[in-house]
């Protein structure tokens, strides 16, 4: 996505005005592609700077939302989103941020600004691992401290990984640990004869129920099992009985 | 009152002013027509519970009317929603606070399989953490399924050996469940 390609195509977003009045102030404000709000895209430097513009002079008084976007494969690979609300106009903006450094994330925090930054920053951190610089209490919210991996980054697996339970102690009493989910039949794996769509969310099933192949695995298999495994599998997979 | 083949009814006519039965029958009697339960609401199913505690299903007909949110006060954890990895230990903790006898409920999908949460924070079923006496299907199941969960949990609770556990130490009671 190159910006400036799709600017208020359609309808109109406000996202020009925003910045004739706010480009001159702020080096490298872009706008970027957007249906909804005005979007502009800001260098980590000045995100401080143009929230606080944007909440003093523009009258967006109210944060809605920090979160952030994993583009996998490309650099930068991590953007920070604000969504700025102005509760005179009920109108919304948007501004992204993105992370300099691929592997070790960071931008400013705005807790400073707003209050309500805290919360959706410690989010932000423990579900993509970006590091909120000046942060007060910058700890994960959601999974227990000393977790291990950032779940929402595009190399974890929905499934999970295998790691400790965050009490070792229960954990060596119970033997319990946290195990990948058994995505086989779940609401996000494509079953047989219904194709998903590219578009759709999806899990590998990587549990410890999958003991048997996938009908498309037996076109690949060869050798004398192949009759055997056919069999196992009919008994064991739950289907819809007409 | 035929239970398990224990005459509980007393009938003056005949046996005067004795009553002749098991020790396990009486010590069963009395636990199963006395289970407090500890909610343990995690999701939605504790507000099904909630209903079933209220007047219209009165979960107090079974004597399990009184509810204690302390574990040193309760019997029964009827585990209701959904337990993510990161309150399994709290379950447990909580369970180990109980004193004995003590039984669990696995109360809906979530707390019995993880239900539809087949993801990275969900711990797939309290059985990984408690040991679970009986499992209620629904998600939330209604009131009348739990009732009926916990009437099976009163039926579990009448075929215990519970004067052996009671008289015959640690040591045997480990033997017999094992």
């Amino acid at each position: 996505m190159s910006a400036g390609e799709g600017v208020d195509s359609g309808p109109a977003t406000g996202t020009g005005e925003l910045l004739d009045s706010l480009g001159p102030r702020f080096e490298g404000l872009e706008p970027r592609p957007t249906t909804d709000h005005p979007a502009t895209r800001c260098r980590a430097e000045f995100i401080r700077p143009l929230l606080k513009t944007l909440r003093d002079e523009y009258g967006y008084l109210m944060l809605m939302d920090v979160t952030a976007v994993d583009w996998d494969e490309e650099s930068p690979r991590f953007t920070v989103f604000y969504h700025l609300l102005n509760p005179k106009t009920a109108q919304y903006a948007r501004v992204s941020v993105d992370c300099l450094d691929d592997d070790e994330p960071e931008v400013p925090s705005v807790v400073s600004l707003f209050a309500a930054a805290e919360w959706h920053e410690r989010e932000t951190y423990d579900m993509f691992g970006i590091r909120f610089t000046d942060h007060p209490d910058l700890r994960r919210i959601l999974m227990w401290e000393g977790y291990p991996y950032f779940p929402l980054r595009k190399e974890f697996p929905l499934a999970g990984i295998e790691t400790e339970l965050p009490d070792s102690e229960v954990g060596e009493a119970t033997e319990a640990k946290v195990l990948p989910a058994p995505m086989m039949g779940g609401p996000f794996v494509a079953q047989s004869g219904q194709p998903m769509s590219a578009s759709e969310p999806r899990g590998r099933d990587e549990s410890w129920t999958e003991h048997h192949h996938r009908p498309e695995d037996f076109d690949a298999l060869e050798g004398p099992e192949q009759p055997e495994t056919l069999e196992d599998r009919s008994g064991d997979k739950p289907r819809i009985e007409d | 009152m035929k239970q398990n083949g224990t005459e509980l009814g007393y009938n003056s006519k005949v046996e005067g002013d004795v009553v002749v039965t098991k020790a396990d029958a009486v010590i069963n009697w009395v636990r199963s027509h006395s289970v407090w339960p500890m909610p343990m609401g995690l999701a939605c199913c504790a507000i099904e519970l909630m209903g079933a505690s209220a007047s219209r299903f009165d979960i107090a007909r079974f004597g399990m009317e009184v509810m204690r949110f302390s574990p040193r006060q309760s019997d029964c954890m009827i585990v209701a929603g959904t337990v993510t990895y990161k309150m399994a230990p709290a379950v447990r903790r909580i369970y180990d606070q109980m004193a004995e006898p003590k039984w669990v409920v696995a109360m809906g999908a979530c707390a019995s399989t993880g239900g539809m949460y087949r993801s990275y924070a969900t711990m797939q079923g309290v059985d990984h953490v408690v040991p679970v006496d009986v499992y209620i299907s629904g998600c939330p199941p209604r009131p009348e399924a739990l009732l009926d969960g916990m009437m099976r949990l009163q039926e579990k609770i009448r075929t215990e050996h519970s004067s052996r556990e009671l008289l015959g130490g640690r040591e045997e009671q480990m033997k017999l469940r094992a």
